[in-house]
């Protein structure tokens, strides 16, 4: 449904940015299927973009923590003594810490003053940019502890032995050996994440820290609505509850994928 | 027992201090500059003045100078004042602490009040219609934004039904009931937002527990089903549970940032979020790092607490 935003934008003849100051705040009708917001802008086409850009932001961030998480989760389980503590004292030192107060002054800080070049600070997608490397700063924690305690139990297997009689080198090993049994951990973890990271995403974007307007996503659609909820309470519902079916599908499909290849779990 | 509580005390010192010394750095790169703010209302002040008013508070020296001078002025007690609300840090800090246990105090308290008895019965039933009913309870807790609910609960009681205040607090001498009707609508925000995953932990703990040996025997013995939940294993599955109540003691305290915010209710979590738009660096600092250590502490007590009430651990024998 969100990705064929553009062929229903077609269907419908309206634009997802079309101001349209004399049908503001219209409830819905066969023009507008979900009604009009505070512009006259058509609410069915910002929330399919809007979906767009929360889901690809959601994924994106997942997948660049999940990354992070398990290079810094294999180093620590294989190489294991001093390395392994200081990783994982870091990575606890990191979940104890209040993480939307530490994401929000990131979110405000001044890119300029950390020396970026003019052009990418200025550019559209640098809220986005910013909102993928913010979450997977602070996202990668459980995929690390959770790849590491999978390394653990598999460096210990009979086939890594085998490798390093071969002659295999650390990295080899690594990669080529003990990575590709950690795939199922590392779905499943990233499965679970991305419901956590999509509502990050509109939380910050809610507050106005996030993806920045005109670029539609769920969570700035709910600032504007939230000034509105006198004159026009609908709106605050729609992007509210995508997000909410979203982030519950997402929960149900890990917690699933977490049952089905984890045969030790028995409920 | 002893040497745990150092270890892990100079741990969570060390992690504090270097904390610290992040946030500085961090807020030293938010927009805005506290000279150019002191200067932009004066049209007199030339930037020789501003070089001048620079050196007199020094803001030119390097980062780790400046962070050790607001070092030591921290630790002998001038935390500085507030530029928005024109105070002394601490003078604004309390209030807010106050609201903010008030609020996450009664949400806490009624979300531990839901979740053991409808985790335990989920538990003792597994499969049960029951128990499905309350893992999708539990996952539209952890799913649903807590500020759209937020939202949601406004237009229903504020502006459809009209019978809470959408936001703010009572007067300081209004009666009980009035300044309880200005807690109703974020207390349940909270609560909602996290009796789910509460709910969670207690059935998964009860479950657990449920398979012992010393259950068997219970049962054994011809102790009612009933007799054998609520007495038997209610208490040793207690256990975790108390442990995630004390973690969340911590992380609430921020985590509450945007019912406060939304519902504009003057506690913690709002005070950070408007001292870090407002640009206000003394105060940010301070409320982070006041947050941070409540933080790390909730995760000591959560340590401590499971310790205390389960004797077959024994604590920093071996960390894993």
């Amino acid at each position: 449904m969100v990705m064929l935003a553009p062929a229903i934008e077609k269907l419908l003849g309206l634009n997802a940015n079309m101001v349209d100051l004399f049908n503001r705040m219209q409830p819905a009708s066969d023009t507008h299927v979900f009604g009009t917001d505070e512009l006259g802008r058509d609410v069915l086409l910002r929330l399919l973009y809007g979906g767009q850009v929360s889901l690809f932001t959601g994924l994106t961030a997942a997948c660049v923590a999940a990354t992070i998480g398990t290079v810094i989760g294999l180093t620590a389980g294989y190489f294991g003594g001093r390395l392994d503590a200081i990783l994982m004292r870091i990575t606890d030192g990191v979940i104890s810490l209040p993480l939307l107060p530490l994401l929000i002054v990131l979110a405000a800080l001044d890119l300029e003053k950390i020396g970026l070049p003019d052009e990418l600070v200025n550019s559209e997608e640098v809220s986005f940019y910013r909102i993928v490397i913010i979450v997977a700063l602070v996202g990668w924690t459980t995929v690390a502890r959770l790849v590491r305690g999978a390394t653990l139990s598999i460096k210990e297997r009979e086939f890594i032995m085998a490798a390093e009689g071969v002659g295999a080198g650390h990295l080899h090993i690594m990669f080529n050996h003990i990575l590709p049994n950690l795939i199922s951990t590392i779905i499943v973890a990233v499965t679970l994440s991305v419901g956590n990271v999509i509502l990050l995403e509109s939380v910050l974007s809610f507050l106005g820290l996030g993806i920045q307007p005109p670029m539609p996503s769920w969570g700035n659609m709910l600032t504007n609505a939230q000034a509105l909820i006198w004159e026009a309470p609908q709106l605050a519902f729609y992007p509210g509850m995508l997000i909410f079916i979203t982030v519950i599908c997402f929960n149900f499909l890990g917690d699933g994928l977490q049952d089905a290849l984890d045969p030790r779990a028995e409920y | 027992m002893k040497g745990f509580l150092l270890t892990r005390g100079a741990q969570a010192l060390l992690v504090i201090l270097i904390m610290s010394f992040v946030i500085y750095s961090l807020i030293g790169l938010m927009p805005g500059d506290p000279i150019d703010q002191m200067i932009s209302a004066d049209p007199n002040m030339t930037s020789a003045d501003a070089t001048r008013l620079r050196a007199l508070y020094g803001l030119d020296l390097p980062i780790h100078q400046r962070y050790w001078n607001w070092l030591s002025a921290a630790l002998s007690g001038d935390l500085g004042y507030s530029r928005l609300f024109a105070k002394p840090v601490l003078e604004v800090l309390l209030p807010a602490l106050k609201n903010s246990v008030m609020l996450l105090g009664l949400a806490l308290f009624m979300s531990i009040c839901i979740a053991i008895p409808i985790g335990t019965l989920a538990a003792s039933k597994p499969r049960s219609v029951f128990d499905y009913g309350v893992n999708l309870f539990a996952f539209a807790g952890i799913s649903i934004p807590s500020f759209w609910l937020a939202l949601m609960l406004i237009i229903l009681f504020s502006v459809i039904l009209g019978v809470l205040p959408a936001g703010g607090i009572a007067q300081s001498d209004a009666g009980f009931w009035e300044s309880m009707k200005y807690l109703i609508l974020p207390a349940a925000t909270l609560t909602i937002a996290s009796v789910g995953g509460h709910a969670r932990y207690v059935r998964a703990a009860m479950l657990e527990v449920l398979r012992q040996d010393y259950i068997r025997t219970a049962r054994a013995k011809g102790a009612g089903a009933m007799r054998v939940v609520w007495r038997h294993a209610l208490r040793n599955a207690m256990i975790p549970v108390v442990t995630i109540m004390a973690l969340d003691f911590g992380t609430l305290f921020s985590g509450a940032l945007i019912t406060e915010t939304i519902y504009s209710w003057p506690g913690m979590g709002k005070l950070i979020f408007d001292s870090v738009m407002g640009n206000d660096c003394n105060l940010a600092l301070i409320a982070l790092l006041f947050a941070t250590t409540l933080t790390l502490v909730g995760s000591l007590l959560a340590d401590i607490c499971y310790a205390w009430l389960d004797p077959r651990i024994t604590l920093g024998v071996s960390e894993q």
